[in-house]
C-alpha cells in the first residue's frame, strides 16, 4: 500500500493522540487536564457542525440543541438506571431520533439557506425556555428532577459497564475524551472519502445538478443532519460526565453561535480547522476569564473583528494556502 | 367589554414592540442582506442614550426621540464604514463580524458604565379603560411603532432616496451603472437601520431598564420576525410581527408567559414550513 502525504499525516496524528492520551495524565497537573478534557469534548461538538455545515452545506444555528438533548437524556436515564451504558446509548440515540423528525420537516418540506438557520435557532430557543420553566418538584421524569433554570446537579459520571461501583476518575474521562475525538475525526474523514460523502459534497456544490443526476438531496442532507445530531449527543453526554452538570443555557443563542465561530476561525470545509479554531477559542476565554487582564468579551470581540477582516478564510485553508505557495517557490 | 379592550390593546402592544425591535434589523438585512448581529446592542446603545442624558438633566422626550436615534445612527454609519463595508457579499463573515462586535460593546458597556441597572418607573401615567387601568406609555409605544412603519413606507415608495434605494436593493450592479453611488445608499442605509435600532431601544428603556447584557433578549425575537418576514422587509415584517405579536399575546393570556414566548417561537417555525421563504415569499409581493 502506497501511502499519500495526507495518509502520512494522519497516522502520525493518530499516533501523536495515542501518545498524548497516554503521557499527559502522568506529566500534567490534574487541573490542566480537566481543562483539556473540556476542549476535547467541545471539540466533538464542533466537528459535529463541521462535518453538517462545512460538507452537508446545511447550517444549523441550533446545534447545541442536540447537544443539549443528549447530557439531558444521560442525566435523565442514569438517575433512573443508576448505570451508565443505557443513559450513554439513549444520549446519542434521543438527539437522532429528534434530528430526524425535525431534518424531516424541514429537508423534505425543502427548506434550505437563512430560513432553516431560523428555524434550528427556534428550535432551540423553545426547548431553552421549556427547560427553563420546570424548576418546580412537579416536573419529573421518573426519579429526577428536570431542575429549570437551575439544571441538574450531582449527574453520576460513567462507570466500567455493568458495574455501577467502576466510575471513571478524571484522568481516564480526559483519555475517553480524547479518544473519542480521534474517532468521530477519523470516522467523518471515512465517511467523507465514501461514495455517501462525496454525494454529500456534490449536494453541498450544486443541489439541482445533484438531483438530476438521480440523487436524492432530501435523503443525504437528512442522513447528515441525523449523524451530525449523534455526534453532537455524544459530546452532550461527556460534557454532562466531565461537569457532574447540565444547565438549560446549552440551549441559549450565545451557545450556539460560540460552535459556529469556532468552525468560521478554524475554517469553514475542514474538519482539522474545527477542532484548532475549539481549543483556540475555548482557551484564550479560559485564560483572559483567569487573568482577568482584560474583559473577555471586549477582548474576544476585538479578535472576531480583526480576525473576520485579515484572515478571512479561517487558519487551516489559509496556512494550507501559504504552504503550497511556499513548496512551489522552493521548486 | 371592558377585558376585550385590554387585550386588544395588549395584543396591539405586542405587536407593535415587536415590530419597533426589529425594523432597524429588517432594514438592513432586507437592503444590504446583512444579518446584523449587534442589533441587540445597538438597542442597548439606544436604552443608554436614553437614561444618561436624563440623568444630566435633558428632557426625556428630546433624549428618546432626538439623541438616541441620532446617536445610534451615527455610530452605525461609523461601524457600516469600518467592519461592514470590506466584508459585503459574505454573509457568513458579517455574521462573525458584527457578533465581535456585539461581545465588544457588550464588553465595552460592562467596563465602562457597570452592571448597575438604573431604575425608571414608565412616564405619563395611566388611564382606566372601565374597570382596568393601563399605561398610557403603552398608547405611546403603539403610535410610534405605526408612525415608523407608515414613514419607511412612505418613504421607500414615495421620495427619491427610496425609489434608488429599491432600485440598489433590486440589482446593486445596474443601479451603480446608471451612475447611483451604491457605497453611499448602504452607508445611508446601515445609519438609517442603526437609527431604527437606537429609537425603538430608546423607547422601550423606560420600561424594560437598560443593562449591557439586554441586548440578547431582542436579538432572537427579532432575527426570527425578519426572517419569517421574508424577502420584502417592510411589509413582511409588518405581517410577522403582528402575526407572531398576536400569537404570543393571545397565548399568554390564556396560560402565562412561558407558553405565550413558546407559541410565538412555534408559529414562526410552522410558518417558515408553510412558507418557505417567508410571508412574503408568497403574499404581499408588490409591497416594499
Amino acid at each position: 500500500m502506497k501511502l499519500g502525504v495526507s495518509d502520512a499525516g494522519r497516522l502520525a496524528l493518530a499516533a501523536a493522540g495515542v501518545a498524548a492520551m497516554i503521557v499527559l495524565p502522568r506529566v500534567v497537573e490534574l487541573f490542566t487536564l480537566v481543562e483539556l478534557a473540556v476542549f476535547c469534548i467541545l471539540a466533538i461538538l464542533a466537528l459535529s457542525l463541521a462535518f453538517v455545515w462545512g460538507f452537508g452545506g446545511i447550517l444549523s444555528f441550533g446545534q447545541s440543541a442536540f447537544f443539549g438533548l443528549g447530557g439531558y437524556a444521560y442525566a435523565l436515564a442514569i438517575a433512573n438506571i443508576g448505570e451508565s451504558t443505557v443513559p450513554i446509548l439513549l444520549g446519542i440515540l434521543v438527539p437522532m431520533l429528534f434530528a430526524v423528525l425535525l431534518g424531516y420537516f424541514m429537508f423534505y418540506g425543502r427548506i434550505s439557506d437563512v430560513y432553516l438557520a431560523v428555524i434550528t435557532l427556534t428550535v432551540s430557543l423553545i426547548f431553552y425556555h421549556l427547560i427553563n420553566s420546570t424548576s418546580g418538584p412537579d416536573y419529573m421524569i421518573g426519579k429526577a428532577r428536570l431542575g429549570g433554570h437551575n439544571g441538574i446537579p450531582g449527574i453520576p459520571p460513567i462507570n466500567l459497564p455493568g458495574d455501577p461501583a467502576a466510575q471513571l476518575d478524571i484522568a481516564v474521562v480526559f483519555q475517553v475524551s480524547l479518544a473519542t475525538l480521534l474517532l468521530v475525526y477519523f470516522g467523518l474523514r471515512a465517511l467523507l472519502a465514501s461514495q455517501f460523502g462525496r454525494v454529500l459534497v456534490a449536494i453541498r456544490e450544486n443541489e439541482l445538478r445533484a438531483e438530476l443526476l438521480g440523487y436524492d438531496a432530501r435523503r443525504y442532507k437528512l442522513f447528515a443532519f441525523t449523524i451530525g445530531a449523534g455526534i453532537a449527543g455524544l459530546a452532550g453526554v461527556l460534557f454532562a460526565t466531565w461537569g457532574s452538570f447540565i444547565g438549560p443555557s446549552v440551549f441559549s443563542i450565545g451557545f450556539s453561535a460560540q460552535i459556529i465561530i469556532w468552525i468560521i476561525i478554524g475554517g469553514l470545509g475542514t474538519l482539522g480547522g474545527a477542532v484548532l479554531g475549539t481549543v483556540l477559542i475555548q482557551y484564550l476565554t479560559t485564560w483572559l476569564g483567569e487573568s482577568k487582564i482584560a474583559d473577555a468579551n471586549l477582548v474576544l470581540g476585538v479578535v472576531f473583528i480583526v480576525f473576520v477582516l485579515l484572515v478571512p478564510n479561517g487558519l487551516v485553508p489559509t496556512a494550507r494556502k501559504l504552504m503550497s505557495a511556499r513548496r512551489r517557490v522552493g521548486r | 367589554m371592558d377585558f376585550a379592550a385590554i387585550v386588544l390593546v395588549q395584543v396591539a402592544y405586542a405587536i407593535a414592540s415587536l415590530a419597533l425591535i426589529s425594523v432597524g434589523l429588517a432594514v438592513i438585512y432586507g437592503m444590504m442582506k446583512v444579518i446584523n448581529f449587534a442589533h441587540g446592542e445597538f438597542l442597548m446603545l439606544g436604552g443608554y442614550a436614553v437614561i444618561l442624558p436624563v440623568q444630566a438633566g435633558v428632557n426625556l422626550w428630546i433624549a428618546m426621540l432626538i439623541i438616541a436615534p441620532l446617536a445610534v445612527g451615527l455610530f452605525g454609519i461609523v461601524v457600516e464604514r469600518l467592519i461592514i463595508r470590506p466584508l459585503y457579499g459574505r454573509v457568513i463573515d458579517t455574521v462573525l463580524a458584527t457578533w465581535g462586535l456585539s461581545l465588544l460593546l457588550i464588553g465595552l458597556a460592562s467596563a465602562v458604565l457597570g452592571y448597575y441597572q438604573e431604575g425608571s418607573k414608565p412616564p405619563l401615567g395611566s388611564v382606566a379603560i372601565g374597570a382596568y387601568r393601563e399605561s398610557v406609555y403603552t398608547f405611546f409605544v403603539i403610535g410610534v411603532a405605526t408612525a415608523v412603519m407608515l414613514a419607511l413606507y412612505l418613504g421607500l415608495k414615495r421620495t427619491r432616496f427610496g425609489l434608488i434605494a429599491r432600485g440598489t436593493m433590486q440589482n446593486p450592479a445596474m443601479a451603480a451603472a446608471v451612475g447611483v453611488d451604491t457605497g453611499k445608499i448602504y452607508a445611508a442605509t446601515f445609519g438609517l437601520g442603526a437609527a431604527l435600532s437606537g429609537l425603538a431601544g430608546g423607547i422601550l428603556a423606560p420600561i424594560s431598564g437598560v443593562v449591557p447584557v439586554i441586548g440578547a433578549t431582542y436579538i432572537a425575537k427579532a432575527f426570527i420576525t425578519v426572517i419569517s418576514g421574508g424577502a420584502t422587509v417592510l411589509v413582511g415584517t409588518a405581517a410577522a410581527a403582528t402575526l407572531l405579536g398576536s400569537v404570543n399575546q393571545i397565548v399568554t393570556f390564556v396560560t402565562g408567559p412561558v407558553v405565550g414566548e413558546v407559541a410565538l417561537l412555534a408559529a414562526a417555525v410552522i410558518l417558515l414550513r408553510l412558507l418557505p421563504a417567508g410571508i412574503t415569499g408568497r403574499l404581499f409581493r408588490g409591497g416594499v
